[in-house]
């Protein structure tokens, strides 16, 4: 790389001039997380992978990878994603969302090409190394790049603004799918199940899709607001105009309630993810309903499909409100709401009420979505804009701990339930009281934050780091 | 919305020129495929109301 290419990814090439339209910052940010949104689209893989060496998804070969080993590829990728988020939040604080996002294209799309050899060579160790290992740390350098960038754009929107690109991440997910299966349609002729060659032209099309953002993405000057822009003079405890620093923040309880907060509305969203297809299969089955009345396979599809939209919507929708509500109050309904109506799936699945069933699930899901998309904002309030981006990567390890957790108590629970002769709502009631009760216990984490002590305040005007202007 | 910077002196950047037009443009850049991703769920959500 040259000097005048390097120069180029600099925070300081990268500051807007007088007259830069903030609007053209959402778009960047959605590019990236349009693009490694994928992430939750990777079960479309499960079954061709699962019968590279057969050929045939209903009857696997011996030596054909099993669903609990092609499960574990985004597993790795999950707790990269927290574990980079992590590790790498103060340098993309230092270094600037250029710079950042162009790492993110590089180890995602990098790391498709890796996987496409491991599927070529049917190698799985290569497989968890390029999609899980290297693609993960594009997850979590992505999925935080323009968090901080956003906030500093939009202090009068913050929810609004960190809601526009997490919710790219909800939609990555509905463009990686159909993009995959029909990528595999087309290459299905030329290779097992047509599974490396779409590895390689995702990976190709991320990466190029990724530089949108890389080369569009601008952060504002250090004294730049919005246009008659005010910030509020009343006094609220929660919204802080002093900075902590990401080493700072970890100290604090607030940032460990927060991370509790997450960690309990995300494993209780996996629990709903987890068991949408079978438990609406199985509660509103043939013999539940009626001949030839029951869901069937192709129906369970489209409501996942439909608890998709709303996860995305309420990323958008909830996070947008939280700039009226207050991000406490915001979680408030998330968990009050939230737990009364998790409460209620098991009844409605017992009573054969379908409509109300499906509406129920999606308010769920759409404030699963609302809880990831309002964290950002919710640390800025607490922490200031300093290092949030830093703060906002440490606090993903809870998703990834929940991404581990939450699977585990939904198969023990149901499996559990099932090993005792249950089946339908009954099987999932356990899960759903359980997730319930998280619900409980998030609740309480969010409504005892209080406003964080000043002695974890930095001392004195805090300064973007060198390289910057 | 238009905001501008106090900067008292511009920053060493590229000049953004930044119209209404750049900013559809780069919406309709995410825009679009973001739009064939919801109309693909869409249809496939329709699965179930059949």
């Amino acid at each position: 790389m040259t000097d005048n290419s390097s120069s180029l990814l600099d925070r300081s090439r990268t500051v807007a001039g007088p007259g830069y339209n903030r609007w053209l910052v959402p778009p960047a940010a959605l590019a990236i997380h349009l693009a490694i949104g994928q992430a939750y689209a990777f079960s479309v893989f499960n079954k061709p992978l699962g019968a590279l060496i057969s050929g045939d998804v209903d009857k696997p070969a011996s030596d054909d990878w099993t669903p609990l080993q092609i499960g574990v590829t985004f597993s790795i990728a999950i707790v990269l994603l927290g574990l980079s988020a992590a590790v790498f939040g103060k340098w993309l604080e230092r270094v600037g969302p250029r710079k950042a996002m162009l790492a993110a294209s590089l180890c995602f799309g990098g790391g498709f090409l890796i996987g496409a050899l491991g599927v070529h060579l049917h190698n799985l160790w290569l497989l968890y190394f390029g999609y899980g290992f290297v693609g993960g740390i594009g997850l979590g350098i992505g999925y935080i790049s323009p968090v901080s960038t956003l906030i500093k754009w939009f202090p009068d929107r913050k929810g609004v603004a960190t809601g526009m690109a997490i919710m790219g991440f909800g939609g990555g997910a509905m463009i990686g799918s159909p993009l995959a299966n029909n990528l595999m349609n087309h290459f299905k002729a030329s290779a097992p199940m047509g599974v490396a060659p779409t590895f390689i032209v995702m990976g190709l099309i991320y990466l190029v899709f990724m530089q949108f953002g890389v080369w569009t993405i601008r952060v504002p000057a250090d004294d730049w607001k919005p246009a008659g822009y005010v910030p509020s003079t009343e006094h609220n405890d929660l919204i802080t105009t002093a900075n902590v620093s990401a080493d700072n923040a970890i100290k604090t309880p607030q940032f460990w309630l927060l991370w509790v907060v997450l960690l309990c509305n995300v494993t209780a969203g996996i629990g709903v993810l987890e068991t949408a297809s079978p438990l609406i299969q199985e509660t509103f089955s043939d013999s539940a309903m009626g001949p030839g009345k029951g869901v069937t396979a192709a129906a369970a599809a489209g409501f996942v499909g439909l608890l998709s939209l709303f996860n995305l919507l309420g990323r958008f929708f909830w996070s947008s409100a939280s700039d009226k509500l207050g991000r406490k109050v915001a979680y408030a309904i998330y968990f009050g709401l939230g737990m009364v109506l998790y409460a209620l799936i098991p009844t409605l699945g017992h009573n054969l009420q379908l409509t109300l069933f499906v509406a129920v699930a999606c308010v769920i899901i759409s404030m699963y979505g609302g809880g990831f998309a309002t964290a950002p904002a919710y640390l800025s309030d607490l922490f200031g804009k300093y290092q949030v981006g830093a703060i906002h990567g440490r606090l993903l390890t809870a998703w990834s701990t929940a991404g581990v957790l939450g699977p585990l108590i939904v198969h023990y629970l149901s499996n559990s339930r099932k090993a005792q002769g249950l089946s339908g709502a009954a099987a999932y009631q356990t899960v759903f009281y359980t997730m319930a009760g998280l619900l409980v216990v998030g609740f309480i984490a969010n409504i005892v934050v209080t406003a964080v002590n000043e002695r974890y305040y930095e001392k004195g005007p805090v300064t973007i780091e060198p390289g910057a202007h | 919305m238009n905001p501008q910077s106090n900067s008292p002196t511009p920053p060493a950047t590229t000049a953004d020129t930044s119209s209404g037009g750049s900013v559809v443009l780069a919406w309709l850049v995410v825009g679009l495929p973001l739009a064939w991703g919801v109309s693909q769920t869409f249809i496939k959500a329709l699965a179930l109301f059949k």
